[in-house]
């Protein structure tokens, strides 16, 4: 049998074609074992939709606010980049007045409030731009309780949620941020990150799943307790009328940052 | 021959190209690998409860499978537990389960991952358990 | 055809050896920064896109302007165009391979680009971009093979292809309006989120695409014996001039709604680019350097004596080309993240190993064009023109 050239070039294009669909259709392990089950753990904290009310009155220094702040960067192995300021890695954060709700600064608002450092962190949108403009659903909203997740595994590190955020709540590793990580304050419990792609707050996942409550939270309870005062960070369940949010919503007038946007943010202040 | 010198210098250099990895190992086959499995944690158990989240047999061939499914379903899905066959249950976590036994990443992991120059990326984020250094 | 590729002049060899150097110290570059992460860069948390993705805005733009040429050839049967329908369909295999590049070079985890791919994401405009980027580099390769093809063995092209080309004509502008969409729809960017952005994108692109196209056709004619044709050229210059305005139209329309309604975050960006914001002003100097070379080339386009002069044309297309080129390759995503979100200003400014990737970007881009021209002038150059210059007629 002869076959020219052109045949020779047909076939091997074709069967390329046929074993790159093969690759393709690789069965998910569920299939393997059978007997196996995934399920929650019974423990885990569990909401339709997370939400957190910051009580500004409730944090009188820079302390308390360090406190919170120190917790969810130590949980996480966030890394201290102080050599770049451009480089910078945060998933919390303290900023001002004018600064935290940009358009809506005042001359002559009070002073005290003017100077306030208000504790950003990721607003968990009900409507992330982030995860619309996603192109691999690295970050994604989790149906069963509304955070928006992080998916290091999956970034490419294209950056295009960063351009999506309107709060500034995502930090990109522009390098390594191992050297960056204090070995003896590092929680060995929690994964690093790898330089290229882009993390944030992700309200503690892995803290409900086995039925903790947010580092951050649990830090401002602290700080609270020795002054014998509530909480600052105020965590519960939006969708459930009887939630703590709930009942100091419907107390409390707050504020939330950019609402006009209809991202729908899930973090409110209380000034 | 057309071009008959082009052609035996352009063989010689694929023939260079394709022999280089064996002529640059100097002919040696690089040891085979050993994965230990003798770690303290692991040696501290009963002899009875010594046994991986599947067979050993179905881990030493899938385990890339399990681990890759594992993280799904606990960043994506939020399910954190793995009920094995056997009625086990497990916290689905390389970082917090695999390697609580496996204590000794240069042995079990290293090992067979040098051999088949297999460079999985899990450590770039995942923390290894800290190793004495023999 | 590709063989015409590897016969050239002295001049031929010198300047693809230069371009291979240029990619050779780039890769290199390229290299450390994966190596190192994206911290190379003068991208910072705050302007988290720069200069690779300018380029790769720009370039799009370059490559949907082929249809400039392709759609007065096919619709309106503008035949003066037909010699310079191959260097469009071209012109845009080479930018497209050029976006592609860029953006490749911009992720941080380049490695897992197929990501996009196996995790198809509807909502993501990045994901349609992809599609229509892919697209549009497949139609523009089997057309520009197909015709040429055909012109070299002196036949008429087969009639199968011409579905193909109508197809390229509608989707040229789909790649720029989808390229202007991962702008124009994120909430919170002022700057960008403007609804005639697509149609912005579009004008500067059809006025910048054909003026390099012009540039181009010159210096084929000026070292091959192959002539695009003076009227070809002429009408090119035309749609330079159109569209030239349309864009300067285009951004004052930008100016008057930010400055009627007088809407602080609306003005902002606009401020820091021309005028500095807060002491910063890094970008002002660049940003009027692009406003006064688009006066001098409307200045130069609007009179029809000056376009005559193939020279000053040149000189004016020139301004049009880098004058865009700054706009949309720079100040445009540069700009929508000054001041950033929390309304604080971090300037960004290209580093060393980042201009020297993007040049080599580039030089891959003027490689794979020098060989695609190459090929096509050398068909080109075998095939003998009717005394109008539109039809082929058999060699003697």
């Amino acid at each position: 049998m002869s076959v020219n050239r052109r045949e020779f070039l047909k076939i091997v294009s074709m069967s390329t074609i046929l074993s790159l669909g093969g690759v393709v259709s690789i069965s998910s392990l569920k299939n393997h074992v059978e007997a196996s089950q995934i399920s929650r753990n019974a423990k885990a904290l569990t909401a339709k939709r997370w939400a957190m009310v910051i009580d500004m009155s409730k944090f009188t220094s820079e302390e308390d606010y360090r406190k919170c702040i120190d917790a969810c960067h130590r949980e996480h192995n966030v890394p201290h980049v102080t050599d770049n300021p451009k480089h910078e890695i945060k998933w919390m954060w303290t900023d001002t007045y004018e600064h935290a709700f940009p358009g809506n600064e005042d001359k002559y608002l009070s002073e005290k409030i003017k100077h306030m450092p208000f504790l950003l962190l990721c607003n968990h949108c009900e409507n992330p731009p982030c995860v619309r403009v996603c192109p691999t659903q690295a970050t994604f909203k989790r149906k069963s309780d509304g955070i928006v997740m992080m998916d290091m595994h999956r970034c490419i590190g294209c950056r295009f949620c960063m351009a999506g955020c309107p709060y500034g709540a995502r930090s990109f590793n522009y390098k390594d941020p191992r050297p960056y990580l204090d070995e003896s304050r590092e929680n060995p419990e929690f994964p690093t990150r790898m330089k290229g792609v882009v993390e944030k707050c992700t309200l503690c996942y892995e803290r409900l799943a086995h039925g903790l409550l947010p580092a951050c939270v649990e830090a401002a309870k602290e700080v609270a307790a020795k002054k014998g005062i509530t909480p600052g960070l105020i965590f519960g369940d939006l969708e459930d009328p009887n939630s703590e949010v709930r009942r100091v919503l419907n107390e409390r007038f707050t504020v939330r940052r950019k609402p006009e946007l209809g991202t729908g943010p899930s973090v409110y202040y209380i000034i | 021959m057309y071009n008959g010198g082009k052609i035996i210098i352009g063989l010689l250099i694929f023939i260079g190209l394709v022999s280089f990895p064996f002529l640059y190992s100097g002919g040696k086959a690089t040891a085979k690998p050993d994965p230990k499995i003798d770690t303290p944690e692991i040696l501290s158990m009963p002899e009875k409860e010594r046994k991986c989240v599947e067979s050993k047999a179905f881990m030493k061939k899938e385990h890339m499978q399990l681990l890759n499914d594992w993280r799904d379903w606990v960043v994506r899905d939020g399910n954190t537990v793995y009920t094995n066959a056997e009625g086990k249950t497990f916290n689905m976590s390389l970082q917090n389960t695999c390697m609580k036994c496996h204590s000794n990443k240069a042995k079990f992991c290293d090992e067979c991952h040098n051999y088949t120059a297999v460079k999985p990326y899990c450590w770039d984020c995942h923390l290894a358990p800290k190793e004495k250094k023999s | 055809m590709l063989e015409k590729a590897i016969y050239g002049g002295r001049r031929y060899w010198v300047w693809i050896f230069c371009l291979l150097g240029i990619i050779g110290v780039g890769f290199l570059a390229y290299l450390y920064q994966f190596k190192t992460g994206l911290g190379v860069t003068g991208m910072s948390r705050d302007v988290s896109w720069g200069l690779y993705i300018g380029q790769f805005t720009f370039l799009v733009g370059v490559a949907a302007s082929g249809v400039m040429v392709v759609l007065p050839y096919y619709l309106h049967d503008y035949k003066k165009f037909g010699r310079l329908t191959i260097l469009g369909e071209f012109l845009a295999i080479s930018a497209v391979i050029m976006c592609m590049l860029f953006i490749f070079v911009d992720l941080g985890q380049p490695l897992r680009v197929l990501n996009v791919i196996l995790h198809p994401t509807p909502n993501s405009v990045m994901f349609y971009d992809m599609l229509v980027l892919s697209g549009y580099l497949f139609l523009n390769i089997l057309i520009g093979w197909t015709v040429l093809g055909a012109e070299r063995k002196e036949i008429a092209p087969p009639k199968w292809i011409k579905p193909f080309i109508i197809l390229s004509i509608a989707w040229a502008p789909s790649i720029h309006t989808v390229t202007a969409f991962l702008y124009a729809g994120i909430p919170g960017r002022h700057l960008w989120l403007t609804a005639i952005m697509a149609a912005r994108f579009l004008a500067s692109a059809f006025a910048g695409g054909p003026a390099l196209l012009i540039i181009l056709a010159l210096i084929v004619r000026k070292y091959t014996k192959f002539d695009p044709g003076k009227e070809a050229i002429q009408s090119l210059g035309k749609i330079v001039t159109y569209c030239m305005l349309i864009n300067v139209f285009f951004l004052g329309l930008e100016f008057f709604t930010a400055f009627y309604s007088q809407i602080p975050g609306h003005m902002h960006s606009l401020v820091y680019l021309y005028a500095g914001l807060h002491g910063h002003s890094q970008l002002v100097p660049v940003m009027w350097i692009s406003s006064i070379l688009a006066v001098i080339a409307i200045g130069m386009l609007i009179f029809p004596q000056i376009r005559k002069n193939e020279s000053l044309l040149a000189v004016a297309c020139l301004a049009t080309f880098f004058s865009l080129w700054i706009d949309k390759g720079f100040g445009l995503v540069v700009g929508g993240f000054v001041p950033n979100p929390l309304e604080r200003i971090t300037e960004y400014w290209p580093t060393l190993p980042e201009t020297l990737i993007t040049l080599a970007v580039w030089a891959i881009g003027f490689l794979v064009l020098t060989i695609l021209y190459k090929i096509a002038v050398s068909v080109k150059e075998e095939v003998v023109f009717d005394k109008y210059g539109e039809k082929q007629i058999k060699a003697e």
